[in-house]
């Protein structure tokens, strides 16, 4: 019997933190002992399976998924908590106790819905001459929510900055001052080329 | 016989040509004060690069074949033809020295669908563009919107008389005032008038709903622009759907509408005339079509199940649908979420919506819905002819401005385009299709630029075949122009290859 239990060991590794923690105290409840009782051992595993599905059903992973995984499966991820990061760009649009941000994971920019005073932290947007900090965001994910009007969105629980943002202004280019002037004096030269037949064109023959 | 087009026919339509080439790099001096403005200093190099270069091939043009003749009806054509492709060529400049298009090619492609009102987008890293570029990718669509040659006829041309020529090329045949000139600058009054106050809206709620004023007056502005002249781009990459405003999203609709609608009617309307409103044949099409398609929309999505709740219905579903039925191409959704999540039926009732268009004589692309109108009418009609006695003489009228009756020229004429519209959209899934895009995706994108929408459901991206980007381009100018100024560019081609001296 001892092979069934390690047997009901292996099944059960798999199976996340969380669900491991109830697995035992599942265990406990039931003062199991699965060395002599095949059947105990098989529902111990039932439950835990219970367990895992309905883990797994609401939470989807705690590694960062992508903006192009959560649109083209929206569907599945569909009110799972979710973890996504990304650069903040644009500007924090606050709304009463709530802010929206937009966060590009540069392929997509999606919309979170975030408690305003999680939002202090986040000090650099993206924007012209400015790279936005790069966050983390946990929370549920919405393929159309109800709350606002259909959006794909993310109502974040949690964020966690992992990168600050910084200036990415650059110098002057020299290339295009040099393209600058040439063209400049080609334009001139036109210019006066043009005053020039206008004039020429005035005098009486 | 086909003549060989003489040396005066070329210089008639290079100095035309040039005025128009110098109207737009007038324009590009507003982007330049923007650019001064925020300090953004390489975005400043590359439009004073730009500004160098068109005007320098404006005023070339003008020297070179400087002319005191008036454009008869083909140089007409003809100048507006090219006109639209030296915009494209010219006016992608900044944007391809702004390094956020990937390719000349690809900033000629956002080129083309700006100044042709389409919204399609190839540019990489919206989030991150200055001020100054973004500007130039929302006046495009204004200039566009309004036309090209109005630029022109406006302000650069002195009451010619063949301005009128010019002015119908660009698929405008509509006077809505007796000179031209008064026209096009009736055209700027309203465009300006509701440019205002649109800004002025669209700013409003961008900062009740926590923008900061200075970037909720950029973002009104560009809005408006692209908007009011059913173009589509948008200031950020995530398009509308960046606001997450209901408040905003209704703001656009209006705008929209506004963009879709006749600029005779908004002068009916502006004479105190509203009761045209009700009757005209354009708006009552419009209002009908709206509701077919939006009938198929909706239940397409109920199918699926895609927007259970009605207001998640009205904002997606409804937004869409006027977006594509104006020829807008706003979006709130991820061009991905129409293949994936509305299913055929929704996506084919939108495709429908964007087949049709809005009314003629406006900022609008495809079919319009004038020409729907007279179809339907003449096919009643005819079917009336079939049911009563042959003796019977039937006469019938529309309303359009006043009571016209209707008669086969206008039947012709409308059944032509129509055909002409059908041909270009199936040119474009064809070519879609032949790079392995699925049926309804070509379809659906070939639409969305033939009609000037912009509406994507995910086959335009950087990454798509070069010819089919080219396609696209073609089929955008061609729609915008309504064919028969590029039938006639063909014709000069022709002609100046074949035809006898």
């Amino acid at each position: 019997m001892n092979a069934t239990y390690c047997h009901c060991e292996e099944l059960s590794l798999p199976v996340i933190a969380r669900a491991q923690n109830a697995r035992s105290n599942l265990r406990d409840c039931f003062g199991l002992c699965p060395r002599n009782d095949r059947i105990r051992c098989i529902c111990v595993l039932a439950m835990t399976a219970f367990w895992a599905v309905i883990m797994i059903s609401t939470t989807a992973s705690a590694q960062p998924i992508s903006s192009t995984d959560l649109i083209n499966n929206a569907k599945e991820y569909n009110g799972k908590t979710v973890t996504y990061e990304g650069e903040a760009i644009g500007d924090i649009m606050v709304r009463g106790a709530h802010a929206w941000i937009n966060v590009n994971d540069e392929v997509n920019a999606i919309g979170i819905w975030v408690p305003a005073d999680l939002t202090k932290e986040i000090l650099h947007r993206g924007a012209y001459g400015e790279k936005g900090d790069w966050i983390e965001i946990s929370g549920v994910f919405h393929r159309s929510c109800v709350e606002h009007g259909g959006d794909l969105d993310i109502h974040a629980v949690s964020i966690i900055k992992l990168k600050d943002g910084y200036s990415t202004a650059k110098p002057m280019s020299v290339t295009k001052v040099r393209y600058a002037v040439i063209s400049g004096l080609i334009l001139v030269l036109v210019l006066l080329w043009k005053v020039y037949r206008r004039r020429l064109a005035n005098i009486p023959q | 016989m086909i003549l060989r087009p003489q040396k005066e026919d070329f210089k008639i339509i290079g100095y035309y040509l040039g005025k128009i080439i110098v109207g737009l790099g007038i324009m590009m001096f507003i982007p330049l004060i923007l650019g001064i403005a925020y300090r953004e200093i390489n975005p400043t190099l590359d439009f004073i690069i730009s500004i160098a270069i068109t005007l320098s091939a404006g005023f070339l043009l003008t020297i070179f074949c400087h002319t005191e003749r008036d454009p008869n009806w083909m140089h007409g054509m003809i100048i507006v033809s090219l006109s639209w492709i030296a915009a494209m060529l010219l006016g992608a400049i900044p944007m391809y020295l702004s390094h956020h298009w990937n390719s000349y090619l690809d900033a000629c492609f956002d080129s083309m669908s700006g100044f042709a009102t389409t919204g399609l987008a190839l540019a990489q890293n919206m989030d991150h563009m200055a001020y100054s570029h973004n500007l130039w990718r929302h006046l495009i669509m204004f200039i566009g919107g309004q036309g090209i040659v109005i630029v022109a006829l406006s302000f650069l041309v002195r009451g010619a008389a063949g301005a009128f020529r010019i002015y119908v090329g660009e698929a405008r045949e509509e006077k809505i005032l007796p000179n031209v000139v008064s026209t096009a600058r009736f055209i700027w009054l309203v465009s300006i008038t509701y440019l205002i106050l649109g800004t002025g809206a669209l700013a409003a709620v961008a900062f009740w709903e926590g923008m900061p004023l200075k970037n909720a007056i950029f973002h009104g502005a560009c809005i408006f622009m692209a908007a009011f002249d059913t173009g589509g781009f948008a200031p950020q990459s995530q398009n509308i759907l960046y606001y997450h405003s209901f408040l905003f999203e209704i703001v656009t609709i209006v705008i929209m509408l506004l963009g879709a609608i006749n600029f005779k009617l908004h002068y009916a309307i502006w004479s105190g005339n509203r009761r045209e409103i009700w009757r005209n044949i354009e708006m009552v099409t419009l209002f009908i079509t709206i509701m077919a398609t939006f009938i198929i929309v909706a239940f397409g999505l109920q199918r699926t199940g895609t927007y259970t709740e009605a207001i998640a219905l009205f904002r997606k579903g409804f937004y869409h649908l006027i977006s594509g039925h104006t020829g807008t191409g706003y979006m709130t959704i991820y061009a991905k979420q129409f293949i994936r999540e509305w299913g055929p039926l929704a996506l084919m009732g939108i495709t429908l919506a964007m087949a049709f268009g809005g009314s003629s004589c406006s900022t609008t692309g495809g079919i319009k819905v004038l020409r729907i109108g007279l179809i339907f009418k003449a096919m009643a009609q005819d079917i009336r002819r079939i049911i009563l006695p042959e003796s019977a003489v039937i006469i019938d009228k529309f309303h359009h401005i006043k009571d016209i009756v209707l008669e086969d020229k206008h039947v012709r004429s409308a059944c032509l385009i129509t055909l002409s519209y059908i041909i270009l959209y199936g040119f474009g899934a064809i070519v879609g299709m032949f790079y392995g895009y699925p049926f309804l995706d070509s379809l659906f994108e070939s639409t969305s630029a033939a009609a000037n929408v912009g509406l994507s459901c995910g086959i335009t991206a950087v990454d798509m075949p070069a010819l089919l980007k080219m396609t696209y381009m073609f089929q955008m100018w061609a729609g915008r122009l309504e064919f028969v100024a590029v039938f006639t560019l063909i014709g000069f081609l022709v002609a100046a290859i074949k035809g006898k001296k």
